[in-house]
């Protein structure tokens, strides 16, 4: 028997995205990078661009990304997600180009790429994960990471003598001219959930419509790097991520 | 025929445009040429020099150590490519500022006063093409319509109202030739 | 645009012979000796008559990623720079082999290492056909020795990265790049269209319609399945060794003394081999065209009969390795070479050829 002979249409009130594939995400139970992937595939379909859509997924957590959404992938070096969508959108505009970039890959070693290629108002989405920390190589310090925070690299906590202070990007990026929309979202509770996938919406849209750069930033939990339980990390994360990261639009023109 | 040429001077003296004009006008005549500047921090306000060769047949090296022709226009070019100048070659120089003039006698040395001539026509722009009209004199390597052929696809349209000061420069320097 | 005879720089030229080539990209960032590729192409407004894009990156980094990007599309885009620039693009350089993605590029060289200076060498030979960045990769690395040359091969290269899906060098120097030749340029050809790239690049990022999702990626965990995509390189590379070698050879049949030598220092070795020849030396000259694959077979063939080798390079001897291999150390292999941007001048090599006579 299948789950097709018990459920009648009528009575279907959620389901796995056409766009997600059936392979096993290898995320850590609890990561929000698989609420975000489904967010992304969603929006794609609603928007009924699922021929038109590039991504270009980052290196770190989410280098795998192109295995669990069904449309056309780069994988782009390191930081240099931006560089590649510019090209991808500039060479072939009627493509939905979007990247997805984790905190290290954004907002360190591709801060140039990022900022050149908003200030140039390419007509492109960035979906920025910020979880503070490098899942991917074992925890280690990010440029987002927050002050006292215990990493691979700052097993003291992070300090500001020896680290420099957290880097915020979503000022920086607003106050270019090149980006229309600049907002923070989250995935940790079902409201947080919708509002993210409608900034997504939001961004996905102005890149089609040729209004400039947009990012929507997602705060987000690392449970494994923090080395919490996942709902212990969502407390965290309100407690602590939101006061230095807080929730809502910078900037949408 | 090949003719080996290097013109040298002061950045800002036209040297590198001359040396386009001569190999341009090569070009009209369906010659192989080769123009290679030394370029870099040189070419604003220091010493310049362009190597120019025509050829009938395919271009080797575009870099030599001996020149049928030399033009030089400054005392440092002049004590440099003097002796660089190939036996039974031409060496051009301009005399304003030059204190040592060239003393070889197995080479014929001509000189061209085109600086006093820019003073008395009161147009120093025309300076290179004076120097060029003097060359063509002395070595006829290119005809002075291929010359005016060869300024007239390059120059912008808007520019053409130039060209007949350009070909009067060009006259006027043949006439300026002292051996 | 008709077939057209100008006088123009090796860097003009080679901005005009991408224009015509129906190119579909330029990212580059200025330096010097090539800024006038750049420059060329922004003054040109190829994006108004064939549709070209050009775009003045933020480095040259975001520059080779835009072409990686590029290419990963199926267009035909291409990236230009100078030795410190295409020592910052090697990683991307990299990913491009390793994606096998048919990209141009352009190294014009000049002196280092490190900022060195603005004038002409050709000291990345090891960096161009040796790796430059990690892994096992080649490049097909083509040396132009006159502007004719650096219009021509955007176009080879472009037709060989599309061949074979693998990323073209254009190895030149500051003196190609800088001097004025006459050269003929090709009429214009149409931009490909979107269907047509589809239809050549199958693989490419284009957008899913009507196919399965294509992936840009040079990522595999598990160490068999990345050994196979090495073995599979590998074949490619054999395949490319076997067919695509070029050379020319000039009075190589008979010459006691071989001068072996690239771009455009075969130029000036060609003079020497004049001069020599005017004063009854016997020299040959061995101009590689292409750099990788080397033309290793035709240097031991054109080194039979000879008592000597003399290897020219603006670098401290590079080249030089892969000529000992070809002939296997059966004759005497020399080098001379200027540093740091200096050029020798015809004279100096030629005694440097005589001081091989025994």
């Amino acid at each position: 028997m299948k789950p097709e002979d018990i459920i009648s249409k009528g009575e279907c009130v959620y389901k796995k995205p056409s766009l997600l594939t059936d392979a096993n995400m290898h995320y850590c139970p609890g990561c929000s990078h698989g609420v975000v992937h489904k967010l992304i595939a969603e929006v794609i379909e609603e928007m009924g661009m699922e021929d038109k859509a590039v991504g270009v997924s980052p290196v770190g957590c989410a280098v795998f990304a192109y295995n669990y959404i069904d449309v056309d992938w780069v994988q782009a070096a390191h930081g240099r997600a931006p560089s590649v969508a510019t090209a991808l959108k500039r060479l072939n505009p009627e493509n939905l180009v979007f990247t997805y970039q984790g905190d290290g890959d954004l907002a360190a070693i591709g801060t140039c790429e990022t900022i050149h290629a908003a200030n140039r108002g390419e007509n492109i989405a960035i979906i920025f994960i910020n979880n503070a920390i490098y899942g991917m190589t074992g925890g280690q310090m990010a440029p987002t990471t927050l002050l006292g925070m215990k990493t691979a690299t700052t097993p003291y906590g992070r300090r500001v003598d020896l680290n420099g202070h957290p880097l915020v990007m979503a000022p920086l990026m607003a106050q270019l001219d090149g980006t229309c929309y600049v907002t923070r979202q989250s995935v940790h509770t079902p409201g947080a959930v919708r509002k993210a996938k409608a900034a997504i919406r939001k961004a996905f849209e102005n890149s089609m419509a040729g209004k400039g750069t947009s990012m929507v930033e997602i705060v987000s939990t690392c449970n494994s790097g923090w080395k919490l339980t996942p709902a212990q990390a969502n407390e965290w994360m309100v407690e602590h991520m939101f006061k230095k990261y807080p929730l809502g639009d910078l900037k949408n023109e | 025929m090949k003719d080996e040429i290097i013109i040298a001077g002061f950045g800002g003296q036209g040297v590198l445009s001359m040396g386009k004009i001569l190999a341009y006008s090569g070009l009209m005549e369906n010659k192989e040429v080769t123009w290679l500047p030394s370029y870099g921090p040189e070419q604003r306000g220091g010493t310049a020099n362009v190597t120019v060769i025509l050829s009938d047949e395919r271009i080797s090296s575009p870099i030599l150590d001996s020149y049928d022709v030399a033009v030089v226009l400054n005392q440092q070019s002049l004590d440099k490519f003097e002796p660089k100048v190939k036996p039974g070659g031409v060496l051009i120089y301009d005399s304003y500022g030059i204190n040592r003039i060239p003393t070889r006698t197995d080479i014929t040395v001509y000189r061209v006063d085109a600086m006093d001539a820019t003073f008395e026509m009161q147009n120093t722009k025309a300076f290179n093409m004076l120097v060029l009209g003097a060359l063509l004199k002395v070595r006829p390597m290119v005809t002075v319509e291929s010359v005016l052929k060869g300024l007239k696809k390059t120059l912008p349209e808007r520019h053409h109202n130039l060209l007949p000061m350009n070909e009067e420069a060009l006259r006027r320097g043949m006439e300026l030739v002292n051996s | 645009m008709e077939s057209e005879i100008r006088l123009m720089k090796g860097n003009e030229a080679l901005a005009h012979a991408m224009i015509r080539y129906g190119a579909d990209g330029y990212f580059g960032y200025p330096i010097t000796p090539q800024s006038e590729v750049l420059e060329t192409l922004e003054a040109e407004m190829p994006w108004e008559t064939t549709g070209m894009v050009v775009l003045q990156a933020e480095s040259e980094v975001a520059a080779i990623n835009m072409v990686y990007a590029g290419a990963g599309c199926g267009k035909a885009v291409c990236t230009s720079s100078s030795s410190p620039g295409m020592s910052l693009m090697q990683e991307g350089v990299s990913y491009i082999a390793a994606a096998e993605l048919p990209a141009l590029l352009i190294n014009c060289m000049r002196g280092g290492p490190g900022l060195g200076t603005i004038q002409p060498s050709q000291a990345d030979y090891f960096q161009t056909t040796k790796g430059g960045g990690h892994g096992d990769y080649h490049l097909i690395a083509l040396a132009p020795s006159s502007v004719q040359e650096m219009c021509d091969f955007v176009a080879l290269g472009w037709d060989l990265a599309f061949k074979y899906r693998n990323p073209a060098i254009i190895l030149a120097d500051g003196i190609v790049g800088q001097m004025m030749e006459k050269v003929v340029l090709p009429e214009q050809r149409s931009r490909r269209t979107q269907e047509e790239v589809r239809k050549q690049c199958p693989w490419a990022v284009t957008g899913k319609k009507n196919r399965k999702r294509n992936v840009i990626t040079s990522l595999e965990l598990e160490a068999p399945a990345m050994e196979k995509i090495n073995n599979h390189l590998q074949a490619k590379y054999k395949e490319i060794e076997a067919n695509e070698v070029r050379y020319e050879a000039l009075n190589t049949e008979d010459c006691d003394y071989l001068l072996v030598a690239f771009g455009s220092m075969a130029r000036i070795c060609e003079k020497v081999m004049e001069l020599a020849r005017k004063q009854g030396l016997k020299a040959g000259l061995l101009r590689p065209i292409t750099l990788w694959p080397f033309p290793a077979a035709a240097i031991a063939e054109a080194a039979k009969k000879a008592k000597g080798i003399l290897v020219v390079e603006l670098s401290a001897g590079q080249m030089i390795e892969d000529v000992k291999l070809a002939v296997n150390c059966n004759v005497e292999v020399r080098h001379y070479g200027r540093l740091g941007g200096v050029v020798p001048n015809p004279d100096e090599v030629l005694d440097a050829l005589k001081g091989m006579i025994k």
